[in-house]
Formats: structure tokens, C-alpha cells, sequence
């Protein structure tokens, strides 16, 4: 691997150093070939020594690391690198990475941007249909062959005129309640500021927008403030009719409170793309035929991950040129 | 009305039957084993017959009921009512277009992104255990996708303006092409499957319909397309469906109908790019009530000699 580059009056010039902190999926999933030609990349995964002491060793110099969703880029690790100026993470979400020591240090973060948007719409606008049409327990029935031996399959809910309360109006929430509009579902929104160039109603409570709602979909990021937000009194406004899809994060939901209210048939379904301790799901719903799991995958196609690849690259390349990021995080709104 | 006979030619809603009960004689068909014992019996009083996508109103019965006045189907398709038959004894024949025109466009979106985002199969997954053992693998986008529609009619407009908010391009083919529409048109279904990623069926089943999905407009959608039928099962040549399938000719399906239902070919079973559906399209609470509504409204207008309310003969 190079580890220098010939700039162009013929000087040898270091490559930048950055840090993975794991074999980014995306990049293997559908071979994007890592940035090797562009930066001096830091592989822990190559070596035998743990994180903490691969980055003792060869990383305190980097000033740019690459996250996934699934490792923390938490204060202590971020102490070992005095020279860290960028975090640039794969995710959607931001919870895995210590904002409030970024603000402190200055270091800026490139996030997914738009790039998960519309995969993640289409999937929330799936496990939705499949909640009120029943697709997978009517797919299950037929291969069951209950059909032919039990008759017709039990009625399912029409979308039209169904209020859909979106939680959190970003541009995964935008494109969610898009799509919902040319069924005919009723959108309102819950957001921390309300949105003055949207036609949408805005409830300032979660509650409130629970009361006044068919179904719940989940948008938004985990925050101290959105942790365990869907408590059961929203879930319990919801009611015996009312269904949730998530595609945010498992604990903005009281998953708990959720599975019981769903035993009880006091929460009338649930479409669920994470959970509070993944891969692992309460296993009371398994025998619930009104409930869609789905494995934390609302962002997995190859499209979106050869986009968020580029994305990754692109950061990078802007960063290490004094350019503007692709895809800054405003740290003062997260 | 009470006297009126009503023969209800198979069990297809509980609230209609109760509704028909109210009104007229309801005679259920399925309940007498002796069929040509039965209509011998009761054709002096039976002068309607509701029916519906699975059993409908074919020249036999209408010939054994001499005193039939109308027929009003219990859905949209009327490939088992015998129009030429009533149209030659006069009969009436009515059935339920616009009600289910949503819920049937909605299944369809339901079934690309099923299909396509593998949402059954991903359920399967976690229900199993496997998400322990690894993450599910990536599949299919839906959204900008190319959709070819078969049958631009109020079912395909409907699918049309759903898959828009997708952005979806969409591309159709009918009988004639019709003018001052947006989408691009294709003379043909082959070329139509050449050019889209997923194909929908959205026409009614006629003589010139039945297997328009053949061996060649498989072959065309190819490897990698999506077929999605909300329309009638002999729309599509099953058997060369499924060694397509299983042959990975084609890339997947979503099929709300089938040629014999309630038979489906076990060989799917076993295929995770195949959802399978008990022909829902209108299968909602809401929507099965509108229709209902309309039965009862279109056979009431008729015994009251006022203007059916959506009829078709």
C-alpha cells in the first residue's frame, strides 16, 4: 500500500492519514475498492492488537477516521488522536458518535446525507402496506397451503383516508410521507421545530400527533431527548387499530411497553426495521401474525451503497483539499 | 322484494349475505349438493345472481334460469360472467368498477416493494434466529425504477400515479394508445417487458388477454425483472412461469391470482424472489363493504325499475 504520492513538480508528498475503524461494509459488499491510491488508510482489522492499542501504535496521527454504524467513536477514543479534525460515518444516524466532544474539539462530521433516503422511505412505505394489507401473513398462508384448505384469507385495512403521523420530518420523514400522499393517507408531522415551508399539520407533542393518528412512522434520530419517546401512553393513544413502523432506531421506542401492548392487542401492529439490542427481538413476537421484522437492513441495496461509498471518498478527498464537506453534519442543530 | 329469488353462487361476504337476506330469498348455491336437483326446483323464483372473480355466471346457469333478470358480479372482472349469453337473453349484468380501483393499486405497489425488498423473506429471517448468525444481504431498490403497465385503464392509472411518487418511470401497453398521456407507450407487451424493470398486469382477462404473459414476454423482462399480477391467473402461462422462475429466467414475482385458484404451484413455494397472495386485491374491510353496497344498491335499483347504478350490459 502507498503511503506517498508524487505531487505535481515531482516532490514526494505523504498520503493522509485516515483511519478505519472497521472493513467498511459498504465497500466490500459490492467491492468499491477502498481509497488506497488517496490516503494512507489505518487497518485494525489487519492487525492482531486490539483497537485502543492498534490506535496507540500507528493511528494518533490520523486526522480523519471512518465509521460505520455499529462502532462507537466514543471521548476516550477520540482522546488518543490529538490530530483528529474529521469523523466521516456511514450511518444514517448519529448516536454512535460523541457529538458533544466534537462541538468541545471542533472536529466535523460528513454523515450519510441524503444518500439512505429513499430506500429507507420505500421500505418504511412497505412494512406499512404489509401491516394494513397483511402481505406476509397472507404470503405465509398460502404457503402453508391454508388456502385451498381453509378458505379465504381475513380482510386487511384500505389506505386511503388513513392519518399517517410522521416523527421526525427530515429527508428520510420528506420522502416517507411523498410517497404515503398518492395513496390517499392524511400526513401530519412531529419534529423539534416545526417546518414553515411544509403544508403539513405539526403537533408540537408526540402525543398529540399518537391521538390524532392511524399509524406512527418513525423517521427521526436517537437523541437523549427522542430516547424512549414512544412510551406507551403515545402507544396506548395509538391504540387497538393503530400500528408503528420504525426505521430510526430501536430505542426511540419503549420496546418493552410495545411488545406487551402488542400481546395484549392494545397496539394494533407493528413494522419494525431496529431494535433497542440488535440482532437480537423480543421473541413474544414471533407467534404475532401483526407484526413485519425486518433485519436493520432499510438502507442495504447495492444502489445506495455504491452512493454512500462515493459519498465516503468524496468527504474525504473535499476535506483533505480544504474544500467544503459533501455532507457536513450541523453540529449545532443535532 | 322479499319473494324475489337471489342466488349467491359462492361464499364471499358475510355482510352481503346478511344484506341480501334482509331483502329478497337468498338462495346460497354452495349450500345444495344436488345442483341440477336444486335449479330445477328454484329457477321459477330465482331472477338474480350474484357472483364474483371466483365463481361467476356461466351459459350453463344462465340457461337453467329462465326467469334470470340481472347478474351483478361482486367484482370489477367479469371473465366468468357470459356477456355474449346475457346480452342475448336480455339480462342485466352489473359490477363494482372504482370501489376497489385503490386497494388493488395499493396491493401492487405492496407487492413491488415485497418482492423487490425481499420484506417477507426478510421477516422469515429475523422469526428464524438468522439475524444472529449474520445480516440479511442487500437487495433491489424499488424507487426509480421502470414500471410497464399492462392496461392503462382506472386500475393501471391508479398503479401509474403511486409508482410516480416513487419516481418510478412509467411506461405502459394497451390496445390503442391513448392520447395526451405522459407516459410512453410501446405497441406491443414484448416490447414493453424490453424496456421495463418490473411489469404489472392491470387488464381485464379476455379472449385476446388470456396468457399474455407467455414464454417470450418472460423471456424479454429477463433475469432480472419483476413480474407483478393483480390482474386474473390465465393473464399469465403458469407453467412457463414457473420454470422461469425456478430456472432463473426471471427475476422474480408477486402474485395476488393464479389459473386454478385456490391452487397454487408448490414449486414457488420454495423461492425467496416469490410473494404469494390469496388474491386480496380488494381484500379490506372498507372496500369489501363499498362493493357489497353496491351489489345490493345496483339489485334494488333494478327490481325498482330505475337506472342501474353501474352497469355493463
Amino acid at each position: 500500500m502507498a503511503s506517498t504520492q508524487e505531487s505535481p513538480n515531482g516532490t514526494v508528498i505523504p498520503l493522509p492519514h485516515v483511519l478505519l475503524l472497521r472493513y467498511p461494509a459498504h465497500f466490500s459488499h459490492i467491492n468499491y475498492p477502498l481509497p488506497d491510491h488517496l490516503f494512507h488508510l489505518l487497518k485494525p482489522w489487519e492487525s492482531p492488537l486490539p483497537l485502543d492499542q492498534f490506535v496507540l501504535a500507528h493511528a494518533r496521527s490520523a486526522q480523519a477516521v471512518v465509521t460505520t454504524g455499529g462502532i462507537s467513536v466514543h471521548a476516550d477514543l477520540m482522546s488518543m488522536m490529538p490530530d483528529l479534525r474529521l469523523i466521516v460515518t456511514t450511518s444514517a444516524g448519529l448516536d454512535h458518535i460523541d457529538l458533544a466532544e466534537c462541538r468541545l474539539r471542533g472536529i466535523a462530521i460528513a454523515c450519510a446525507g441524503d444518500v439512505y433516503s429513499e430506500v429507507v422511505a420505500d421500505l418504511a412505505v412497505g412494512l406499512l402496506l404489509d401491516l394494513w394489507r397483511k402481505v406476509s401473513a397472507a404470503n405465509r398462508y398460502v404457503r402453508a397451503g391454508r388456502w385451498a384448505r381453509d378458505g379465504d384469507f381475513p380482510l386487511g385495512s384500505k389506505l386511503g383516508s388513513k392519518r399517517v403521523g410522521i416523527v421526525g420530518l427530515g429527508s428520510i420523514g420528506t420522502e416517507v410521507a411523498k410517497r404515503l400522499e398518492a395513496f390517499g393517507c392524511i400526513i401530519s408531522y412531529n419534529s423539534r421545530k416545526e417546518k414553515p415551508s411544509v403544508s403539513f399539520p405539526f403537533y408540537t407533542d408526540v402525543l398529540d400527533l399518537a391521538s390524532n393518528s392511524d399509524a406512527l412512522v418513525i423517521c427521526c434520530g436517537l437523541t437523549p431527548e427522542t430516547h424512549h419517546m414512544i412510551n406507551k401512553e403515545v402507544m396506548t393513544a395509538l391504540g387497538k387499530d393503530g400500528v408503528i413502523v420504525n426505521i430510526g432506531r430501536g430505542a426511540i421506542v419503549d420496546e418493552k411497553e410495545m411488545v406487551q401492548l402488542l400481546v395484549s392487542g392494545e397496539l394494533g401492529g407493528a413494522g419494525l426495521d431496529v431494535f433497542e439490542n440488535e440482532p437480537h427481538f423480543p421473541q413474544e413476537l414471533i407467534g404475532l401474525d401483526n407484526v413485519v421484522l425486518s433485519p436493520h437492513c432499510a438502507a442495504f441495496t447495492p444502489e445506495s451503497f455504491f452512493n454512500m461509498c462515493q459519498l465516503v471518498v468524496g468527504n474525504l478527498e473535499a476535506f483533505f483539499s480544504n474544500k467544503p464537506l459533501l455532507s457536513p453534519v450541523a453540529l449545532e442543530e443535532v | 322484494m322479499e319473494s324475489i329469488g337471489v342466488l349467491m353462487t359462492c361464499p364471499m361476504s358475510a355482510y352481503l349475505e346478511q344484506e341480501l337476506d334482509k331483502r329478497f330469498k337468498l338462495f346460497r348455491f354452495w349450500q345444495f349438493p344436488q345442483r341440477a336437483q336444486f335449479l330445477k326446483e328454484n329457477c321459477g323464483s330465482i331472477r338474480a345472481v350474484v357472483g364474483n372473480a371466483t365463481v361467476g355466471a356461466d351459459a350453463e346457469l344462465i340457461d337453467a334460469l329462465p326467469k334470470l333478470e340481472i347478474v351483478s358480479s361482486f367484482s370489477v372482472g367479469l371473465d366468468k360472467v357470459d356477456l355474449a349469453k346475457c346480452k342475448e337473453k336480455g339480462v342485466r349484468v352489473t359490477n363494482t368498477p372504482d370501489v376497489l380501483t385503490d386497494d388493488v393499486a395499493d396491493l401492487a405497489i405492496g407487492l413491488c416493494l415485497a418482492v423487490l425488498r425481499r420484506i417477507c423473506e426478510c421477516d422469515r429471517y429475523v422469526r428464524s434466529g438468522k439475524w444472529k448468525k449474520g445480516d440479511y444481504k442487500l437487495t433491489s431498490k424499488f424507487s426509480g425504477k421502470t414500471v410497464g403497465i399492462i392496461g392503462l385503464g382506472r386500475i393501471g392509472t391508479a398503479i401509474a400515479k403511486r409508482a410516480e411518487a416513487f419516481n418510478c418511470p412509467v411506461c405502459y401497453y394497451s390496445r390503442r394508445e391513448k392520447p395526451d398521456c405522459q407516459y410512453k407507450y410501446y405497441p406491443s407487451v414484448t416490447e414493453l417487458a424490453s424496456n421495463c424493470n418490473i411489469l404489472v398486469v392491470a387488464c381485464p382477462l379476455t379472449e385476446e388477454t388470456r396468457h399474455i404473459i407467455n414464454r417470450e414476454v418472460i423471456d424479454a423482462l429477463g433475469p432480472k425483472g419483476v413480474l407483478i399480477n393483480i390482474g386474473r391467473g390465465p393473464h399469465v402461462d403458469e407453467p412457463q412461469l414457473v420454470s422461469a422462475l425456478l430456472e432463473g429466467r426471471l427475476g422474480g414475482a408477486g402474485l395476488d391470482v393464479f389459473e386454478k385458484e385456490p391452487e397454487v404451484p408448490e414449486e414457488l413455494f420454495g423461492l425467496e424472489n416469490v410473494v404469494l397472495l390469496p388474491h386480496v386485491g380488494s381484500g379490506t374491510v372498507e372496500t369489501r363493504q363499498e362493493m357489497a353496497d353496491l351489489v345490493i344498491g345496483n339489485l334494488e335499483a333494478h327490481f325498482l325499475s330505475k337506472p342501474l347504478l353501474t352497469p355493463v350490459v
